[in-house]
């Protein structure tokens, strides 16, 4: 009724209005992305072969999804991707925290996961067709390598880091050595063991792509992307591309979220 | 006779609780701790206070054996330390606490440590809780609390299990001056109700003097013993005490040990 009163329900609505525009400003470098695409397309400065409108390759994206005729290649990629994951956390994580909780075993092992870690994984593909051949397992295993080394030196990076007080603390009350390890560094190296996990999860994604174009397979994106280059269908590999990277966004959100529910305290 | 006197000093209540003779620590070749003596009175509500980087913290930690000592003994309550149920409050409740955990959790775990059933570690919890009179949803997770009841929770689990000495490094100077006031009086409330002797590092001269029976003044590297003070004002203390002679007079005494200390 006053003059107060109505400005402030005013604001709060220019407020709620504010909030909402905020929360749609991710989308704008999405929208100049496909402004800028857009303009090159119809420009004539690239060849149209080579790059098609962003709308043909969002049909092209789309159509593919309604259809399915991606959904062989996607399931196949993922199912290797998480296969790859699911080992190197299974290994990775109890080897990493057993390393960082004796200073000399990790000091005795940093080298070789520090350089094996600098080793471009793509570079060791050839060693693992040797080895495993060009089966479906290769591509997963070699993917798992590289993420399994992430893993292995976060969660290790972890336990050396965790805090000293809290491990004098549980001293203090009594703990055992078991107990301080379990009730402790475990979850000491939680936080860290998560960023490992979700850099794994990455690059098994990654390698996973990468071996499908260079081993070659029946079915995953890797092998889509490169079959449409190489018939020249320009909009179903932009299309793909696309879904590799719409993937592995999901892939890194997912990890996030399973993050903040199980590392509550983090950054607390 | 013979038997009577090689046994009296084991029946006899120790008149210590804590008991050091001929303590000597030192860092990398640089001696902290000398040939150092302390003998606290049994009951007492001990603080240190001292300058900074004098080995106030390294003290309290070697005493209830959370680091080595190079040479000596230290008693509790006439036992060595690895026998005797100390409870120990750290300086930072954010960085002791685990976050992992909620409060209770948190208070319980000293209980849960010992093998103590989930009936009897709820009883304790239940029974601590009240005895303090402490209205906290135990139910949240430690960082969800304001500092002081923090450090309180921090102190609840360092009592839980019963300690026979409590030890408490610098408990307030994480804490602003009204959850200071708060905990300070807890502390006071606690003490007065169990009667466990309590060694605590302060670094206020003012903070010291207030709680204390006895007001251990330390001097610079390499530290010795300056002088123990009495305060024998009766508990309990009350911000009238800030104003009373005696604290008045105790309080200057000590900062003129400790500046002559400083001129040294
Ligand atoms: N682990 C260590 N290695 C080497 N020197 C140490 C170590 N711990 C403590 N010191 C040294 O011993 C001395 C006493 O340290 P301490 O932490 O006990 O002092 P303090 O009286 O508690 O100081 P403050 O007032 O800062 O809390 C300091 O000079 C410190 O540098
Ligand atoms: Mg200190």
């Amino acid at each position: 009724m006053t003059a107060s009163s109505v400005r402030s329900s005013n604001s709060s609505a220019q407020d709620s209005l504010i909030r909402s525009v905020d929360r749609l400003l991710p989308l704008v470098g999405v929208l100049v992305l496909f402004g800028v695409w857009w303009l090159i397309a119809i420009s004539g400065f690239v060849n149209p072969v080579l790059l098609p409108t962003p709308i043909a390759t969002i049909g092209t994206l789309i159509t593919g999804i309604l259809t399915g005729v991606m959904l062989p290649d996607f399931i196949a990629t993922v199912l290797r991707t998480f296969s790859a994951f699911l080992m190197a956390a299974a290994v990775g994580v109890p080897i990493g925290v057993a390393l960082g909780s004796s200073e000399k075993l990790y000091r005795s092992m940093e080298f070789l996961i520090d350089f094996f870690r600098s080793t471009p994984a793509s570079a060791l593909i050839p060693l693992f067709i040797l080895f495993f051949g060009i089966s479906d397992f290769s591509k997963v295993v070699i993917a798992a390598f590289s993420a399994f080394l992430l893993i292995v030196f976060n969660s290790a990076y972890g336990v050396i880091n965790a805090k000293q007080s809290r491990i004098l603390a549980a001293k203090v009350m009594g703990a055992n050595r078991w107990r301080v390890f379990k009730d402790v560094l475990l979850l000491e190296s939680l936080p860290q063991t998560f960023i490992g996990l979700r850099s794994g999860i990455s690059i098994s994604l990654v390698i996973v792509i990468v071996a499908e174009m260079f081993i070659g397979t029946e079915q995953g994106l890797g092998k889509r992307i490169i079959d449409a280059q190489q018939v020249l269908n320009v909009s179903d590999m932009y299309a793909s591309i696309l879904v590799t990277g719409i993937l592995g966004y999901f892939l890194n959100m997912l990890f996030l979220l399973l993050e903040k529910r199980f590392v509550h305290w983090s950054g607390k | 006779m013979m038997i009577n006197s090689l046994t009296s000093p084991t029946i006899a209540p120790p008149e210590h609780f804590i008991s050091v003779q001929g303590l000597c620590k030192s860092f990398a070749g640089q001696p902290l701790y000398e040939d150092f003596n302390l003998d606290l009175p049994n009951n007492q509500l001990v603080s240190v206070f001292g300058p900074n980087g004098c080995g106030k913290s390294t003290l309290i930690n070697m005493i209830s054996g959370l680091i080595p000592i190079d040479r000596g003994e230290i008693w509790i309550h006439g036992k060595p330390i690895r026998r005797a149920k100390i409870g120990y409050v750290f300086q930072n409740y954010r960085d002791s606490m685990f976050p992992w955990m909620s409060a209770y959790d948190n208070i319980a775990y000293p209980l849960r440590v010992k093998g103590m059933a989930e009936r009897d570690c709820r009883d304790r919890v239940e029974r601590l809780i009240q005895t303090f009179n402490i209205r906290l949803d135990l139910k949240r997770y430690p960082y969800s609390f304001s500092g002081g009841q923090q450090q309180l929770v921090s102190i609840l689990r360092a009592l839980v299990a019963e300690p026979e000495v409590l030890f408490l490094d610098e408990p307030f100077s994480a804490l602003d001056f009204e959850t200071t006031l708060f905990v300070r009086d807890k502390l006071q409330e606690i003490f007065m109700a169990t009667g466990i002797p309590m060694l605590m590092v302060v670094h206020n001269l003012e903070e010291a003097v207030f709680l204390a029976d006895t007001v251990l003044l330390l001097s610079k590297r390499p530290t010795h013993l300056v002088e123990a003070v009495p305060f024998t004002v009766p508990r309990p203390r009350t911000p009238d005490t800030l104003t009373s002679a005696e604290f008045i007079e105790v309080s200057r005494h000590c900062l003129e040990i400790f500046r002559q200390e400083m001129r040294k």
